[in-house]
């Protein structure tokens, strides 16, 4: 009789994380009665949103081979403008629109350092991560812009048809950015040059022009968790969005995207940032303290890589 | 045991995964001589004087250094026998000086720790000796290359050697520098020092070497006094070998010249090269290593800045900047290293194929998964690529299916040029055969062909027409009628 074989290498690395995130949900409801509720669950949920946005512009700067530090900064600067716009008096849609073009704008910078200056992109978003947070800072002199009105309070706490708005736009950023990566010649490059650069330009593909996109994208995914989050606090703070890039690093990795890019996947990502949250909320309920929690997600981190490149050996 | 002999190394065979690099090969150096290794690219020089210096482990076979049997398992164990190579590519720590690289592992202490002073006063001495004018404080990345080159030597004449190896050193030397290499290897062999010295170059070896040991597929062939045996002989010994009917290269109807390449000059290799092809013609690009026949190729295509040179594709002057505007006029590179150049090693078969054109299965700005599938399928079947499926990562495939792979995202792309840099190597006989069959049939359908090789019976083998390059310029242009091993052999190796 023939067995077949399933080779645990073969299995996809967000099945496995998937199944991580449902174990860990198992054992969690069996240690607090109160996390499988409704309420708990959505709350966990919401959590993740913002991170999760931006751990989708994330995962097209890896993918790419590149890292995008700016991101935390960038919110803080977006939302300070945001906020400015709003208390201003201008339109709430068009500050919206405005806000998340800013954010692009940041993006581009990142793009060009990368493409045109040949900065390693590591040392390009780190340039701009420090220049955004300044920004922010020097434009409110470090205090907070406060009561930004009914619409901001929608997008943080309100909901359409029973479901949050948060989690609506979460939904609709990772849509578009699975329909790139799977359906466009963008995403197809996006891969490419993050497997093999010069094969690619070989190729005959302008690779600059991916490696912007990426950047560009990451801006724009920017833009939009400043406003997620702006909403969220119900106010712009210049200090917003402080470690932020390194949880959606966190969440990318966990997700099974590899560092050096070329390989993974959107799907991955969001389980990443679930798990990040599930697990933090978790935590939580059993009243572990946040400075554990931490360590519990350093750990996390360290195994879903290393288990990654023992699967890739 | 003959004591004239400082090494000696006996019945060497090392089998790489596939191929037998050295088979049952023997050679001996005596002191105060100098013996050159002679053989085509792949002959087995390199990895003979590896199995001497400890970079490569052999299979079997006796090895013996002044005497004693030898097993050396890294390079340090042969330096303290006394033993040092010059590799071929520069083996020196750009950003340390030039004394800290001569010194590196070997340096001078005082109270624990370094002795600075002497370091220094005793590379510049060394340099002095050498009669080379290269400040010992220098950070090795301000040098030239060729001066680079003379570091590499002051650091194995410093060592107190009793064998050293030369793998090319002088390829990239000015006759003045060469001059003083040589007057210092005439030094080392007058003091009883062995020197194995690998080179193409027919008129140096005349000059300074005693003994020349010819090599061919990793077989031993002949050890010569190079005094009483003229080049003509050498050459014939190194490439020797019956042409096989291996090449199943058809007649295609040559047609008008489509491609034309002119006055193509690098800052660092070429200098002003030429050639043409014409419709269904396979130009062979013959030459040594290092003679710049990928860099030409690339510099054709975009890939590299060139000081001058221009494309002229029927009869249209071409602008090309950058690989993409070579890829939008049907101009392809099937690159010398498959892996760092032409593939995407974890991305699907189907992937790879589509990569340079994927706006032909594309449509209302989607890529369709179906379309896809049916090009990939079809390219499966025409070329033969042995593949579990599409799905399946490039990176899984053997060497050959690899390289079909990269023809068919070529063909996918509808090119009408296409440089093929050393499509064979690496790859089986079986898959080889097959490669030229594509080959030849591409021509037979009226593509435009230039296929570089450093196999000379693949040359002869697959060209209609031969042009030969040496040191950054284009030497011959030789039809195929008019083309044998030797007349190839002579233009690479420097003859005009």
């Amino acid at each position: 009789m023939k067995t077949k074989k399933i080779s645990f290498s073969k299995i996809p690395t967000t099945l496995i994380t998937l199944a991580a995130l449902i174990i860990l949900c198992i054992v969690l409801s069996i240690a607090s009665p109160y996390f499988l509720t409704q309420k708990n669950l959505v709350n966990a949920v919401l959590q993740c949103t913002i991170n999760a946005t931006l751990a989708c512009g994330m995962t097209f700067v890896i993918l790419t081979g590149g890292i995008d530090l700016s991101v935390g900064s960038v919110v803080a600067f977006v939302g300070v403008m945001l906020g400015t716009f709003v208390k201003g008096g201008m339109a709430l849609p068009l500050a919206i629109v405005l806000s998340i073009l800013i954010g692009g704008v940041a993006g581009i910078i990142n793009g060009l350092l990368v493409t045109k200056i040949k900065l390693p992109p590591f040392i390009a978003t780190l340039g701009t991560m420090s220049i955004g947070r300044g920004l922010a800072l020097a434009k409110t002199s470090g205090r907070s812009i406060q009561g930004l009105g009914s619409g901001m309070k929608f997008i943080g706490s309100g909901s359409i048809l029973g479901i949050p708005v948060m989690i609506l736009i979460m939904i609709v950023v990772f849509l578009v950015g699975m329909f790139i990566l799977r359906y466009t010649r963008t995403g197809r490059y996006v891969y490419s040059v993050g497997g093999n650069l010069e094969a690619t330009r070989l190729s005959g593909i302008n690779t600059n022009k991916y490696i912007m996109f990426v950047y560009l994208f990451s801006g724009i995914m920017s833009g939009i968790a400043a406003v997620m989050l702006t909403g969220r606090l119900d106010a712009a703070q210049p200090v917003a969005g402080e470690g932020y890039e390194m949880q959606a690093i966190a969440a990318t990795v966990i997700g099974g995207t590899s560092m050096t890019g070329g390989e993974g996947r959107l799907s991955g990502t969001i389980v990443g940032a679930l798990f990040i949250s599930v697990l933090n909320n978790g935590l939580n309920l059993l009243n572990v303290s946040s400075y554990i929690q931490q360590i519990a997600i350093g750990l996390v981190i360290i195994f879903a890589v290393a288990l990654d490149s023992l699967r890739s050996k | 045991m003959d004591e004239r002999n400082i090494v000696v190394m006996k019945n060497i065979t090392v089998q790489f995964p596939g191929v037998k690099a050295l088979d049952d090969v023997s050679f001996s150096l005596r002191r105060g001589e100098v013996h050159v290794l002679l053989g085509e690219n792949g002959a087995g020089k390199s990895t003979l004087v590896k199995v001497l210096s400890g970079v490569y482990k052999r299979n079997s076979g006796e090895v013996y250094v002044d005497g004693k049997a030898v097993e050396f398992r890294t390079t340090k164990e042969a330096q303290e026998a006394g033993v040092n190579i010059v590799h071929q590519e520069l083996n020196l720590i750009p950003y340390l000086s030039v004394a800290e690289n001569i010194f590196l592992g070997h340096e001078p202490k005082k109270n624990g720790v370094i002795d600075w002073k002497r370091m220094y006063s005793d590379t510049e001495e060394v340099l002095k000796n050498l009669g080379v004018d290269i400040p010992a404080r220098a950070e090795i990345r301000s040098l030239s290359v060729a001066q680079q080159q003379m570091v590499e030597i002051a650091k194995a004449v410093r060592l107190e050697s009793k064998v050293i190896v030369l793998d090319e050193p002088t390829s990239s030397l000015t006759d003045k520098e060469i001059e003083s290499l040589f007057r210092i290897m005439r030094d080392l062999r007058d003091k009883g020092v062995g020197i194995i010295y690998i080179s193409h170059r027919f008129d140096e070896i005349k000059r300074i070497c005693d003994r020349a040991t010819i090599m061919r597929d990793g077989k031993y062939v002949a050890t010569v006094d190079v005094d009483s045996c003229d080049t003509d002989e050498m050459i014939r010994m190194m490439v020797g070998r019956e042409l096989t009917d291996m090449y199943p290269k058809e007649k295609a109807d040559i047609g008008e010249v489509v491609f034309e390449a002119k006055s193509f000059s690098t800052e660092e290799k070429l200098k002003n090269c030429s050639l043409y092809v014409r419709k269904g013609e396979i130009l062979g690009l013959a030459g040594l290593m290092g003679a710049g026949r990928t860099e030409f190729a690339r510099a054709m295509i975009g890939a590299d800045p060139i000081l001058s040179g221009e494309i002229i594709l029927n009869g249209e002057k071409l602008r090309i900047r950058r690989p993409e505007d070579a890829v939008k006029r049907g101009i392809g590179l099937v690159p010398e290293d498959r892996k760092q150049q032409g593939l995407i090693l974890g991305m699907s078969v189907g992937k790879n194929i589509t990569l340079a054109n994927l706006k032909k299965v594309m449509s209302s700005g989607i890529v369709r998964d179906k379309a896809e599938q049916k090009i990939g399928e079809k390219y499966i079947k025409d070329l033969n690529i042995r593949t579990p499926g599409l799905s399946q990562r490039v990176k899984f495939l053997s060497g050959g299916n690899q390289q079909k792979v990269v023809v068919a995202k070529w063909l996918m792309a509808e090119g009408n040029v296409l440089i093929f840099d050393e499509p064979t190597r690496g790859i089986d006989v079986g898959a080889k055969a097959e490669i030229y069959r594509i080959m030849s049939s591409l021509a037979q359908q009226g593509m435009a062909i230039i296929m570089i090789s450093s196999e000379l019976p693949e040359i002869l083998g697959m060209s209609d027409r031969i042009n030969v390059m040496c040191n950054g310029e284009v030497r011959a242009d030789i039809p195929r009628e008019e083309a044998t091993q030797e007349k190839i052999m002579y233009y690479a190796t420097g003859g005009k």
